[in-house]
């Protein structure tokens, strides 16, 4: 460091005030929620960030399945006429289903998905897994929180502005001179800040692993759940610079007559969509690998074994990762690539399945020949392991060029998304959720409730979307708010689905509220001997300043 | 991307189109209500101008046609009834989602036909087992080793051969997918024949229009047909001759049964994306761009798809209906819609049907006929496009 004119004068003016700190003094309300750079308290307010726009996204999702119930165009119009507050056309009813659908996207992928993932869970235990007092840069950790609340905002007042209609790729030119309202603008600043909080998020995570590892803890002992962020974190670095310049490019044509986009100047609509999903399938990987890492731990915990296979395990999320930048043409297939591009993309993308099935077989071989118990998080993880092989599975179906010339854009494509991210990653956050709520919270969920949660969400789920496959295989394109008559049958049974997966929501927020209420008190350690990283040896909840003298790992 | 250059030609030459339509309610005055009106102004405009330029080809076609309006005009329309409806009826299963079905539609091009079996008789079997496997073995672990029955786990944390095994099982199953998948793409991306039939789809918000450059320049816009309840009294409404709901259009495209056809795909403003799934085929329609295909139909029928690519308000209406006859009679409807067909014009050295010069020169020009008249030609390819931008006011676009 080169911070030499710095007096030491300069850290001993606050040293009284700090030394009540660094016993278990908390902070005033105010200073401890709203200036917080505990690690700790800013994974709270992110999960709670995360809960709150999760049941925005769902319930957006909600509308459109009750749209999507029967053929034909039932409500929109009076949602329309409602939100502008005066009688809405017909285009204005069918434009406010882009700005759902974009917004739904957007809200479940950028504000909670990710912030549960590496700004809650990743928050709360990296630091504590690998034996560090915080993260490394904690006034950057709240300054990464606090980018994310402004972001939600912007995003979720949009619809008030016209709506931003562009579907979650924005894809040009739809997103240039097809939307001229203000509301594009608004999401792209969203999506802007949200970047931004996510980058710096980071190298904070990339900062404290490098750097505050316990003594003994060699990155081939770390926790494979902090080595799931490590590699997220570098995906997040690499790829969301790319999206902050494409989305930068669409201001700029939008408003000061670049032609980026717009073959009239000489640009290309098609460079959008390669800027956007070089981001954009890292970022679908930065929805799963911290859920990778999670699951790993809860299957081993309740299997009272270690993770088989540990490095296998480690370097398959590191080859997913780096695989991930190099197959995002497979999104574009109908675009008119070459053949030789499209059988590449083909090529690479298959090759994904293998770390993914070297991880699900090291998940069975975890649990084989162990000593199972079903406690909730366990249920969840299970649920995981087999419904994120179904979505792998349609994943390479998808990721043949030819093949994808018919799924493309249809239903298919939908399921299977679905299926690895509302039951793969979803699935996951839940088992991270219940896995940790005791030592978050201190006190234990209700089992009862929790495993009556998971039962009713899968079965919801999985009537929800399981038919969005025979949907697709019969040609229904994605994004339309009417379809065929033909199509009816399979959408009212999703649509039922959704209902039961709202009630497993529902179920999940009693729980929360009853086991925060009335939880009774979880130990140190409720899972007993296999739950074997750092944060068991902690209290719950753990101290506000935890290991003020560094753990030794051997 | 239309230039400002354009803006003049283009408001010429929709001054034509109309004036041209003029007379072809002139001559048929017996049209009002039925298909007629919204259908004829794009198409009537889009015929090469004038008698003069029909006369010289030296085809069939009397001069007189061109200018004359469709429904009740001298040649009729071999794929419509006398009343103005389509001749060919939707079948189901066919060219159309079907309720309640599992799998893909019925395929009737040979590359959907080899892509079909690819996925039911390879992929489907292979990623059901692998699901199947991995339930079991779920199943198995959670009976098996429940710690009622197992109370004492072992360490294992590490079995070489297991971890090569699966590491190398997957490896060989994408090899076996990749090479039919492979060898898909490379029939899928086989050039058209010089004799194919080139159908240029051009993409609007929210309509399609379509140009036959190799055919003289014969044009159709496309629109979705509202249902009765949703139109002014005396205008068309779909029936169910024309087909279902959402899918059926106002004018169907015609086009040879086994005979290459060559798909070319722009657009005008968005990005649109032509598909047909009982054809397996899904391009985008992206401003600025020309993208190619090709495929066979290798059966008489209709066929439907709708527009998938997110396009703004009315994605979900702007669907793509095709008729597919026999060749002769989509020679008859070629010369109906007073175009050409290139074969049939060779005989007479007038070699009417030229490459259209379009912007399509370099993917769409087959090396036959290279001797038309290029001049005309992209007299009458350009307005098409033109007139079709300048629509969405008008024909079939009607507001509620």
């Amino acid at each position: 460091m080169t911070d030499t004119a710095l007096q030491p004068s300069a850290f001993e003016a606050h040293h009284p005030h700090s030394h009540e700190h660094h016993a278990d003094h908390r902070p005033g309300f105010f200073a401890r929620w709203f200036l917080s750079t505990n690690h700790k308290d800013i994974g709270t307010l992110y999960l709670i960030f995360a809960i709150f726009m999760g049941v925005v996204g769902g319930a957006i999702s909600g509308l459109m399945r009750w749209e999507l119930a029967e053929p034909g165009i039932q409500h929109l119009g009076s949602w329309a006429t409602w939100l502008a507050g005066s009688e809405q056309s017909l285009d204005e009813s069918l434009h406010l289903w882009n700005v759902m659908i974009t917004a739904h996207g957007l809200i479940m992928v950028f504000f909670m998905v990710m912030p549960a993932m590496i700004g809650g869970f990743g928050n709360w235990f990296v630091p504590i897994m690998i034996g560090a007092p915080d993260m490394a840069f904690p006034r950057m950790n709240n300054v990464s929180f606090w980018l994310l609340v402004p972001s939600g905002i912007l995003l979720l007042a949009s619809p008030f502005f016209g709506g931003a209609g562009t579907g979650w790729t924005v894809y040009a030119p739809l997103s240039t001179y097809g939307e001229p309202s203000a509301s594009v603008d608004m999401a792209i600043l969203a999506l802007h800040l949200s970047g931004a909080s996510s980058i710096l998020g980071a190298i904070n995570f990339i900062t404290t692993i490098f750097n505050m590892r316990a003594p003994g803890m060699t990155l081939h002992k770390m926790p494979l759940f902090a080595w799931s962020v490590l590699v997220t974190a570098f995906l997040l670095l690499l790829s969301l610079p790319v999206l902050a310049a494409a989305i930068t490019m669409l201001l700029t044509d939008r408003h000061f007559s670049t032609t980026f986009f717009d073959p009239a100047g000489g640009g290309d609509p098609v460079l959008y969509q390669h800027l956007f999903w070089f981001f954009g399938h890292p970022e679908v990987y930065i929805m799963i690998l911290p859920g990778f890492g999670m699951i790993s731990h809860v299957v081993a915990t309740f299997s009272r074994k270690p993770v088989f296979g540990y490095l296998g395990m480690a370097y398959a999320m590191v080859a997913i990762g780096a695989v991930g930048f190099i197959v995002w043409a497979h999104h574009m297939f109908t675009t008119g690539l070459s053949v030789n591009t499209k059988m590449y993309f083909t090529a690479a993308t298959m090759i994904i399945a293998v770390p993914t099935g070297i991880k699900i077989f090291s998940w069975i071989a975890t649990m084989w020949d162990g000593s199972l118990r079903f406690p909730t998080p366990m249920l969840w993880a299970l649920g995981f392991i087999f419904m994120f092989t179904v979505g792998g599975v349609t994943g390479v179906i998808l990721a043949n060029g030819g093949v994808d010339d018919y799924m493309h854009d249809t239903y298919y494509v939908v399921a299977h998304f679905h299926y690895v991210l509302s039951l793969g990653a979803v699935f996951a956050l839940f088992a991270g959720f219940y896995y940790w709520f005791p030592k978050m919270s201190g006190k234990m969920y209700n089992e009862l409730l929790g495993k009556l949660h998971f039962w009713v969400f899968f079965v919801g789920v999985n009537v929800l979307f399981f038919p969005m496959h025979f949907l697709g295989a019969n040609g229904m394109p994605r994004r339309i708010p009417d379809y065929p008559d033909a199509f009816a049958y399979w959408n009212h049974i999703a649509s039922i689905g959704y209902v039961i997966m709202a009630a497993g929501i529902v179920i999940f927020l009693i729980n929360l509220v009853v086991s925060l209420a009335s939880g009774r008190r979880a130990g140190d350690n409720p899972w007993g001997e296999g739950a074997t990283t750092l944060e068991w040896t902690l209290s719950s909840p753990p101290p506000y300043h935890q290991f003020e003298t560094l753990p030794k790992v051997d | 991307m239309a230039g400002l250059g354009l803006s003049g030609l283009k408001l010429v030459l929709l001054g034509a189109g109309l004036a041209l339509a003029g007379i072809g309610h002139a001559a048929a005055p017996a049209v009002p209500p039925s298909a007629g009106t919204q259908a004829a102004a794009p198409q009537v405009g889009a015929p090469p101008p004038g008698s003069a330029e029909a006369q010289p080809d030296g085809s069939v076609t009397p001069p007189a046609t061109a200018g004359a309006a469709q429904p009740a005009g001298a040649v009729a329309d071999p794929t419509l009834n006398p009343d103005g409806s389509p001749k060919l009826r939707p079948t189901e299963n066919k060219g159309q989602p079907s309720p309640r079905v599992l799998g893909i539609q019925n395929q009737v091009t040979p590359n959907g036909e080899e892509a079909a079996r690819f996925h039911n008789n390879l992929l489907m079997p292979v990623i059901t087992l692998i699901v199947l496997l991995v339930l079991a073995l779920l199943v198995w672990v959670v009976i098996r080793y429940r710690a009622a029955a197992h109370p004492n786990p072992s360490r294992t944390s590490h079995n070489t051969t297991i971890e090569i095994l699966w590491t190398a099982v997957p490896v060989l199953i994408l090899a076996v997918f990749a090479v039919p998948s492979i060898r898909l793409l490379a029939h899928q991306f086989k050039p058209a024949p010089d004799n194919a039939v080139t159908l240029k789809a051009i993409g609007n918000q929210w309509f399609w229009t379509y140009e036959y450059p190799d055919n003289g320049g014969v044009s159709v816009t496309a629109n979705m047909l509202k249902e009765r309840d949703q139109v002014a009294p005396g205008q068309r409404y779909r029936t169910d001759a024309d087909g279902p709901r959402l899918l059926a259009t106002d004018n169907r495209i015609v086009l040879p049964v086994g005979v290459p056809i060559r798909l070319i795909t722009t657009a005008n403003d968005v990005i649109h994306s032509w598909a047909i799934p009982s054809f397996w085929v899904k391009l985008d329609a992206i401003p600025g761009r020309l993208n190619e295909t090709s495929f066979t139909i290798k059966e008489p029928g209709v066929y439907f798809g709708q527009c998938s690519e997110l396009c703004g308000a009315r994605h979900a209406y702007m669907p793509i209906a095709i008729d597919a006859v026999p060749p002769a009679e989509f020679a008859a409807w070629i010369r109906a819609k007073g175009g050409t067909m290139p074969g049939a014009a060779q005989p007479s050295a007038a070699a009417p049907a030229q490459p259209s010069s379009d912007r399509v020169d370099d993917t769409a020009t087959p090396p036959t006929g290279g001797d038309g008249p290029t001049v005309n030609a992209t007299e009458t390819a350009t307005p098409v496009t033109q007139g079709a931008t300048g629509n969405p006011a008008g024909a079939g676009n009607v507001d509620q």
